[in-house]
């Protein structure tokens, strides 16, 4: 075509093929911008919409763009919001350190067999998430095959438990994410170059100083996109606090549950997910302007 | 990593801030960015969500007449509760057995887990006016969300009851034209059960006679509650003795306070849906609210530790009903089968299996001379003695859609911790 239009009419040729050059990113970028326009903006601004309406189902929902609804959503759940920041964070934290030992054996020790290490530990992921936290739940149980068995040996009191309290709930995220915190860490671990970690013995780096001063800086991507991966949804669920929790470890993902299927407030449930929704983005913003985004493309 | 310090303020950036200057493109950015607002704000005013009114029915669907112009479609979907059917090698005997005397296959989806969230999922399409996929439906007496359905919306298709001979001769006096749908104009019951106390006298180391037992501190962090508002607002009216069904907004605040000290004082495990049946399988909890079925069902399954007990204040009883969502496809063949399950033989198969209260008093002699399951037969959890009857108590019923706000709103904050 380019060569036809070419040898007849070279002027237009050449015009066309400059539009052609100038709308070639934008047309490459158009499927994913369609994508998040379609999925993720509309759908985002519908909802920032409904969160300014008013009404009840059956008389229906109109726009009085009540702002009001945003100081009441944080005034009366911002109890909710810290509990799943504090959830999400702390298993984070303990996924980041479950798994940062175990993704450096895999990237520096494990050989031939790295990708049947890998397989081993995301082989739990092939079973869905929720019979996992059901399973979980079973492990964690008063005379489950854990506590009961410490508790026939006299090693807990009987009154010992730990499912239904917070510490289920967080032990539930930290195991249901953990492979996305893994990963990316066993990523940036195993690209690390290895003649530098040799130069560091060279220039008589103690085996500490070694992993403190040239590891561990060069792991920062991969330590900030497994604690994105990992907190983002961690904060949002609910799966883990209502399979899991007792009677006070709800976290926000299961009032707007509440709201939006049960009681048909969709406003506030709207008010409310727009509220996470920006206080992660925020969150996000300042936490990647700590630690630095520019190679994090390459890792999530 | 880090090439900058956080800290310093890049110098330029800070002149860019103390500065200002418009020049005329700039002044073309603005104003496209004003219209840009302009449109958005436009776009925020217009997606509003509309009311469940428009979806009225035309005022012929239900008579006699339109009844007689419907022809029998050799197919029929059918919405009901997970567990709550009889089962043989993965297939349903009752079901078959339609099958068989009418030529009608009916695809049966366990899609029901809740009244509120199966009312949320169905509501849109209702209320575009199209059909639901599902010919019946199974909505519980306990829950708002029917009367929203049968009244508020008019989004079940009324009954022709010279279509249903089985149901005008076997079904129980107790729920013909009950009180929730007079004349049983668009429902039929499936089953009724009943929410008393489920306990594992192991544990609880006494047998349990009264709902102040789930008070008892003595079993704290092994008491388990319901989470649905009506279950628990009722349990705290009984235990602070009053009768739901009579109860006022005064008792129900009183009710809230003390279904709260059951709470701050660590007696309350968790406040559960379905799963409570499995944590009083595995010991987690020593007594618990539980549905009548459920723990029948557990003792068969190899629980025999379980016990299921209706305390002297009373167990509360609800009626689940089959309904034909308005714009089904094929409401003959659903108004079939709705009246099938009232041959005694077929509600024998179904309540021998699943053990709730049969809407259907003949299927006894079914179950004791065709069945030979004469524990069965007898259990007054499934055909209750007059005794047991004397003692089940109702929900209270809401006067309008602002009355179950009030209830929820007082009651859904102790359930959500």
């Amino acid at each position: 075509m380019e060569q036809h239009l070419q040898s007849d009419r070279p002027g237009v040729a050449r015009h066309g093929s400059r539009l052609g050059k100038r709308l070639a990113p934008y047309l490459l970028i158009s499927p994913g911008g369609l994508w998040l326009g379609i999925f993720f903006l509309v759908p985002m601004l519908a909802m920032l919409s409904l969160s300014l309406q008013t009404g009840s189902i059956d008389t229906g929902f109109r726009q009085t763009w009540n702002f009001g609804v945003y100081p009441h959503a944080i005034g009366e759940y911002h109890k909710y919001f810290l509990r799943s920041l504090l959830y999400g964070g702390v298993a984070s934290a303990a996924t980041l350190l479950i798994s940062y030992p175990m993704s450096y054996w895999i990237a520096f020790h494990g050989g031939r067999r790295k990708t049947t290490y890998l397989l081993l530990l995301l082989l739990p992921f092939f079973v869905s998430f929720v019979i996992r936290t059901l399973a979980w739940g079973f492990i964690l149980s008063d005379e489950g095959i854990l506590f009961g068995t410490l508790k026939s040996w006299h090693l807990l009191p009987s009154s010992f438990r730990v499912l239904n309290t917070g510490t289920a709930v967080v032990s539930g995220i930290a195991y249901n994410f953990l492979p996305f915190m893994a990963l990316p860490l066993y990523v940036t671990l195993e690209k690390i170059d290895r003649s530098v970690v040799a130069a560091a013995g060279d220039l008589y780096a103690s085996k500490r100083e070694t992993f403190l001063r040239v590891i561990l800086p060069l792991s920062v991507p991969g330590i900030f996109a497994g604690v994105l991966l990992t907190l983002v949804p961690a904060v949002g669920d609910y799966v883990n606090a209502s399979i899991l929790g007792g009677t006070e470890n709800h976290m926000i993902g299961n009032i707007i549950q509440t709201e939006y299927l049960y009681n048909f407030n969709y406003p506030l449930a709207a008010a409310l997910s727009f509220v996470l929704m920006a206080g992660m983005v925020i969150g996000i913003l300042a936490y990647a302007r700590v630690l630095g985004t520019r190679e994090i493309e390459e890792y999530v | 990593m880090n090439a900058h310090d956080p800290t310093q303020v890049d110098p330029v950036w800070l002149r860019g801030m103390t500065r200002r200057r418009i020049s005329r493109r700039d002044l073309f950015k603005y104003a496209g960015t004003g219209a840009g607002a302009l449109g958005l704000a436009a776009f925020l005013e217009a997606c509003g969500v509309s009311g469940t009114q428009p979806a009225a029915p035309p005022s012929e669907v239900g008579t006699p007449a339109w009844w007689a112009k419907q022809k029998q479609a050799g197919e029929l979907n059918f919405a009901n509760w997970g567990y709550y059917i009889d089962v043989k090698k993965g297939r349903h005997p009752s079901i078959d057995r339609f099958t068989q005397q009418t030529g009608i296959s009916v695809k049966y989806q366990e899609v029901i887990n809740d009244n509120y969230e199966f009312l949320s999922i169905i509501r849109p399409t209702l209320q575009a006016g199209q059909d639901t996929g599902y010919d019946a439906m199974v909505l519980t007496t306990n829950s708002p969300v029917l009367d929203l359905v049968i009244h508020s919306f008019k989004w079940a298709i009324p009954l022709d009851h010279s279509l249903t001979p089985n149901f005008n001769a076997n079904a129980d006096s107790a729920i013909k034209n009950p009180p929730w749908d007079p004349g049983n104009k668009y429902t039929m019951a499936w089953q009724t059960g009943l929410t008393a106390i489920g306990y594992n006298p192991k544990l609880t180391g006494r047998e349990i006679t009264s709902v102040k037992d789930l008070f008892d501190p003595k079993f704290a962090g092994h008491v388990g509650m319901m989470d649905d508002p009506q279950e628990l607002g009722s349990v705290g009216l009984l235990a602070i003795g009053v009768d739901p069904a009579g109860s006022t907004p005064d008792d129900w605040h009183q009710a809230a306070d003390f279904l709260k000290k059951q709470k701050d004082a660590g007696i309350v495990r968790s406040y559960y849906g379905q799963p409570y049946i499995n944590h009083l399988e595995n010991g987690d909890l020593w007594i618990s609210q539980a549905w009548s079925g459920d723990v029948v069902q557990s003792q068969k399954s190899g629980y025999t530790d379980l016990k299921m007990v209706v305390p002297d204040e009373g167990g509360m009883q609800w009626t689940d009903n089959m309904m034909i969502p308005i714009h089904a496809q094929h409401p003959l063949d659903a108004i079939k089968y709705m009246d099938y399950v009232y041959d005694p033989y077929a509600a024998a198969l179904i309540a021998d299996f699943i053990t709730y209260v049969t809407p259907v008093p003949a299927a006894r002699d079914v179950i004791m001379n065709q069945l030979h399951d004469a524990v069965a037969a007898n259990n007054p959890l499934i055909f209750p003695t007059p005794e047991m009857k004397a003692r089940f108590k109702q929900y209270y019923k809401f006067k309008d859609n602002a009355e179950a706000d009030e209830w929820n709103s007082i009651f859904n904050p102790i359930a959500q911790g």
